[in-house]
C-alpha cells in the first residue's frame, strides 16, 4: 500500500521548539533540521555564536546545551528541544562580566574576536569540570577552538588566570 | 549549495521501539542521526542524500554502559566523553578511551557516538582498531529481534556494512580478558588534535609467562594487531600476527614484522597523507608495539 502523498507530507514542515536560552523561556517555530546556529542567530538574534567552517572544525559556534559543549552548527534544531542552552550572551550578568571574560579582556585573549565567544563558553565547560586546570589540560579542552590572532598563549593565560580568581574568592 | 531545512524530516520518537518500527515500516527511508557529527556536515554541504531523519540522541537505552563480570556493554549511543570518563573502559580497554580522547576537540566528544562512528564507516575511525583489537561484538536490533555478530567482517567494504535496512546498532560487546596484555595504541595526524587520522593502531599483545630463568619468557603467547586510515576498511593484520606469533622478540623478527605489516595493507595517496608514509608508519608502528612489549617482558 503506498502512503497518499498528503500523508507523507504532514509531518514535514515546521514544529514547536520549547527550550531555555540563557534562561529564558523560549518558544519558537522552527524547521526540525534547522541548524541550532541558524536559530539562535536568526530567529532569537543571539549574535554571538559564530559560523566559521560550518562543520564542527572550528569551534566559533559553540554553545552549552545542557552544560555540555557542544558546536551548535551540527546541532539540528529538534534536538534542542527541552534543552538549556547558554551562549556567550548568558555569561554576563547586566553590565557585570563574568570572570573569565574579564580575563580574556586583561590578557589579550581576544584580538579580531571571531573565535572568541566559542573559547570562552570552551573555557566556562572545562572550568565547570575542572575548577583548576593546568596549561596541559586548558590546551586540550579549547584544541577544538581556532584562533588564528592570538597564538593561544594569551588565552591560555586568560583561563588560568580566571580560574586563579575563581579559587581565590 | 547548503541544504534547505524545509527539505527534511526529522522526529524523535525518544524510545528505541519505536525508532525500530519506523526503520521496519520504511525500510531503508529512515536515517538514524545521534549526535551529528557526521550527518550535520553532509546536510550542511548539501550532500545527504537522506530525506527522513529519526533522531536516537539521548535515548536512555543506548545511552548507557552495562558492567557483567565478564563483559561490558556499551550502548551504540554513548558518546566519547562517557567513553572516555568511563573507569572500566579506562582500565579495562584503554585503547578505545584513547581513541576516544583523539577523535575531535571537547564538543564533538560530546556529542560524536561509539555507534556513529562504526555506521559512518570512515576508513580513517579512530575507535575501529580498538573495536577490532578487542575482538567486540556488536549486538543489533531490528522489529525482528536481536543478533550478535563479531564487528570483525561487519564492514564489508568502503561503507558497506552487514547491516539490514531495518537494522540499527544497539550495543557493543567487549569481553573482559585483556589484563596482563600490552595494550599499544597510536595515531598520526597533521596535528595532535582535531585532525583526521594519516595511519592509527591499537595492538594487543601478551607473553607467555616468566618461570624464573625460563628462555621462553620472550615469547610471545598471544597478540592482535588492527590499523586504520591504511585500507578501505580498518584491518587486522593477520599475516603479521601469524608471523610474531609464537616467537621470541629478536631485531630479526622485528624487521620482519615491519615487512610482513607494508605488504598487508592498501594504502592510497590522499589529501591527508600518501600510500609511502602510510606504509612507512605501519611498520614502525609494529615495530614498536613489539619493542615495547619485548620491554614489558624484561620488567614483568
Amino acid at each position: 500500500m503506498t502512503v497518499p502523498m498528503s500523508v507523507a507530507s504532514e509531518r514535514r514542515g515546521k514544529c514547536e521548539l520549547a527550550f531555555v536560552v540563557n534562561g529564558r523561556r523560549e518558544n519558537i517555530r522552527v524547521y526540525p533540521m534547522e541548524r541550532l546556529l541558524d536559530v539562535l542567530r536568526h530567529e532569537l538574534n543571539l549574535t554571538g555564536a559564530k559560523e566559521g567552517c560550518g562543520e564542527g572544525e572550528c569551534g566559533s559556534c559553540s554553545i552549552l546545551m545542557n552544560g555540555e559543549l557542544v558546536n551548535s552548527c551540527l546541532v539540528p534544531a529538534l534536538q534542542a528541544a527541552d534543552a538549556e542552552i547558554t551562549t556567550i550572551e548568558g555569561l554576563a550578568a547586566e553590565s557585570q562580566l563574568s570572570a573569565l571574560q574579564s580575563a580574556f579582556l586583561e590578557c589579550g585573549g581576544a584580538q579580531c574576536g571571531i573565535c572568541t565567544p566559542g573559547m570562552i563558553l570552551g573555557a566556562r565547560h572545562l572550568l565547570n569540570k575542572n575548577p583548576e586546570p593546568n596549561a596541559d589540560e586548558i590546551r586540550e579542552a579549547l584544541s577544538g577552538n581556532l584562533c588564528r590572532c592570538t597564538g593561544y598563549a594569551q588565552i591560555v593565560e586568560a583561563v588560568a588566570q580566571a580560574a586563579r580568581h575563581r579559587s581565590s574568592e | 549549495m547548503r541544504s534547505d531545512p524545509a527539505d527534511y524530516e526529522l522526529i524523535a520518537p525518544g524510545k528505541l521501539q519505536t525508532v525500530v518500527q519506523l526503520l521496519a515500516e520504511e525500510p531503508g527511508k529512515w536515517l538514524p542521526i545521534a549526535g551529528g557529527t557526521d550527518i550535520m556536515v553532509q546536510y550542511s554541504a548539501g550532500k545527504l542524500p537522506a530525506r527522513k531523519l529519526v533522531s536516537i540522541w539521548n535515548l536512555p537505552e543506548l545511552r548507557t554502559v552495562e558492567i557483567s563480570p565478564n563483559e561490558i556493554t556499551i550502548g551504540a549511543a554513548c558518546t566519547y566523553t562517557q567513553l572516555r570518563e568511563h573507569n572500566i573502559i579506562a582500565s579495562e580497554f584503554p585503547m578505545l578511551a584513547s581513541a576516544a580522547r583523539w577523535t575531535g576537540g571537547i564538543a564533538n566528544q560530546n556529542r560524536g557516538t561509539l555507534g556513529g562512528n562504526i555506521v559512518n564507516a570512515s576508513p580513517a575511525a579512530d575507535s575501529l582498531p580498538a573495536l577490532l583489537a578487542y575482538e567486540a561484538e556488536l549486538i543489533l536490533v531490528s522489529i525482528r529481534g536481536e543478533r550478535r555478530v563479531p564487528y570483525l567482517g561487519f564492514h564489508t567494504g568502503y561503507k558497506k556494512m552487514n547491516l539490514a535496512p531495518d537494522e540499527l546498532i544497539r550495543a557493543i560487546g567487549l569481553r573482559r580478558q585483556f589484563s596482563g596484555y600490552l595494550h599499544y595504541a597510536r595515531k598520526v595526524g597533521a596535528r595532535n588534535a582535531q585532525a583526521i587520522s594519516k595511519v592509527c593502531v591499537a595492538a594487543l599483545g601478551r607473553l607467555r609467562r616468566h618461570n624464573g630463568l625460563d628462555a621462553l619468557g620472550n615469547m610471545i603467547e598471544d597478540v592482535r594487531i588492527a590499523v586504520g586510515s591504511v585500507a578501505p576498511i580498518p584491518i587486522r593484520l593477520t599475516d603479521v600476527e601469524r608471523t610474531v606469533a609464537g616467537k621470541s622478540i629478536e631485531p630479526e623478527l622485528v624487521q620482519l614484522a615491519r615487512k610482513a605489516a607494508a605488504a598487508a595493507i592498501q594504502p592510497i595517496d590522499d589529501i591527508r597523507s600518501t600510500a609511502r608514509y602510510r606504509a612507512a608508519v605501519t611498520g614502525n608502528f609494529v615495530a614498536e608495539f613489539l619493542q615495547q612489549l619485548r620491554e614489558q617482558g624484561k620488567t614483568a
